[in-house]
């Protein structure tokens, strides 16, 4: 098991000195899938923006044990640039990068044929779906070629029908890449069929309440949504939840 | 339906307008009102062709000084938004006199203006106070516009390395285009407000835009010249509006919100 990143005691103060999060500890296993799965406002987010260095902690440690991998980062909205086609927008990294115009478009190509995308790289971002501009987004991502990615609620907001699909595509990104993934959410259906470890958190100030190893078959498709392991599963993640904000409450 | 709707915009007014005048044209010659009180349509209308050359001299030079200071608004009120948005310290120390310079009355200021710069160069004075009153929507737009950008968009640039450079002209720029355009609108008719009160203001003979041509005309009770050159500002004002819309819709119509809507 190799350690990818690890979060030692982290905390995070708001400018009005109320404590959003931790002491958080956290390692991040290579080539898991590990979900942060909490109520809105625990600092699931403000984690996953410290890991990829938009925020400082305002205490503890965050360590890159060997080298810092290349992160792609995902958040709740797409967060096109409405300006720009959607190749342009998955161009994106690879131009501030400075890769070339050529590569830098096949490249992006590559990404948008690997979300289901191919034929939309001249759309704009407002003729497109919901759910078409989260994968959009998840290209851009992709285009960068992370070794780690940062997920930060991508698919909150979208239906329940795009929602599944995304998800199982996305667990087929993440086995086809070897990628490390780190995934906020709320959902504890969504974690649990996605994720090979949930970390609960507590409610405000976010800290680790329970962890859980998943031992679900790496190429689960829907029908694993109805075996009864996954149910049996859930119900699992949704006691600990649900306890952690109980005892938090208390 | 839509069709319908449509026509009806563009016809309404007009016949409204058509009603207007042959009521005016009417009770002018039924009253016998005399020219110098209330010229009759036809009569402002035979003024106009009568005096076509030079008033289109007059709206050229009008033109001309509005199209000039607009144009320097927005070069400067880019150049300054953008100036602001690197440095919150400059904005601090600037943006007051900026206030302070719109809501000083142009008409007030222009005799100082034309006193500094001289009636020789006349042309330069009606360009200053111009410029003033067209400068600062461009301004106050274009630094809303540059602030407006997504946070998120600002981090992922960030997280990829960008510099604040890239982040200017790859994102706060494109993002403020919207708000730079709507600004121009307001700011190409207060161009032409500006030009012709900076003529009225700087009085004299020196001027020779339709402000001035107005104050003339009215000096010489010919009030249908008066009224022919009022027609062409108007005419002017409605021109450089259009014109500005124009261009906002052919920049934006691929992307933005307000142009989907329009294009129905």
């Amino acid at each position: 098991m190799t350690i990818v990143a690890s979060l030692r005691a982290v905390e995070r103060v708001f400018s009005n000195g109320v404590k959003a999060l931790g002491p958080l500890g956290l390692a991040i296993e290579r080539g898991e899938f590990l979900s942060l799965l909490g109520p809105s406002g625990c600092g699931k987010s403000t984690s996953l923006r410290i890991i990829a260095g938009l925020l400082a902690p305002s205490a503890g440690t965050l360590d890159w044990p060997r080298t810092k991998p290349r992160i792609g980062f995902v958040f709740q909205d797409p967060t096109l640039m409405p300006w720009a086609i959607v190749r342009d927008n998955v161009r994106l990294p690879l131009d501030l990068a400075g890769v070339a115009r050529a590569d830098a478009d096949a490249e992006a190509e590559r990404a948008l044929a690997r979300v289901g995308l191919t034929g939309f790289s001249g759309a704009y971002p407002r003729v497109l779906s919901g759910g078409m501009r989260m994968r959009v987004s998840i290209a851009r991502a992709l285009a960068a070629k992370p070794q780690l990615l940062l997920m930060d609620e991508p698919f909150a907001a979208l239906d329940e029908i795009s929602r599944d699909a995304l998800n199982e595509d996305l667990l087929k990104l993440w086995r086809e890449d070897g990628l490390t993934i780190v995934f906020v959410t709320h959902s504890v259906y969504e974690s649990t069929f996605l994720s090979t470890r949930i970390v609960t958190m507590t409610p405000r100030p976010g800290r680790v309440a329970q962890e859980f190893r998943l031992a679900s078959p790496p190429d689960r498709t829907s029908q694993w949504r109805m075996a009864p392991e996954f149910a049996e599963a859930a119900r699992a993640v949704s006691r600990g939840l649900r306890d952690a904000a109980a005892k938090a409450a208390a | 339906m839509m069709n319908v709707s449509r026509t009806l915009r563009l016809l309404l007014p007009l016949a409204l307008g058509v009603a207007v005048l042959a009521l005016w044209e009417g009770l002018v010659a039924a009253y016998d009102i005399p020219r110098f009180v209330l010229p009759a349509p036809s009569a402002i209308w035979a003024a106009l062709i009568a005096d076509f050359p030079s008033l289109m001299a007059s709206l050229w030079t009008t033109l001309r000084i509005t199209l000039l200071a607009f144009l320097l608004a927005v070069v400067s009120g880019v150049a300054l938004a953008v100036f602001f948005s690197q440095s919150r310290i400059v904005e601090m120390a600037l943006y007051p006199y900026a206030v302070i310079l719109q809501v000083t009355p142009v008409v007030a200021i222009a005799p100082l203006i034309v006193i500094w710069v001289g009636f020789a160069h006349i042309d330069l004075a009606l360009l200053i106070l111009a410029w003033i009153v067209a400068f600062f929507p461009i301004l106050s737009g274009t630094t809303l516009g540059l602030r407006s950008a997504d946070h998120n968009l600002v981090d992922l640039f960030r997280l990829h390395g960008a510099s604040n450079w890239q982040i200017l002209t790859r994102l706060r720029l494109p993002t403020a285009l919207p708000f730079l355009l709507n600004a121009m609108k307001t700011s190409g008719g207060l161009a032409l407000i500006g030009t012709v009160v900076a003529e009225y203001g700087a009085g004299s003979g020196t001027a020779t835009g339709l402000a001035w041509r107005i104050v003339e005309a009215g000096n010489r009770l010919q009030i249908a010249t008066m009224f022919a050159a009022l027609f062409l500002l108007a005419a002017l004002g409605v021109m450089i509006f259009f014109a500005l819309a124009l261009v906002e819709y052919l920049v934006l119509r691929k992307w933005h919100e307000s142009a989907l809507k329009k294009d129905i």
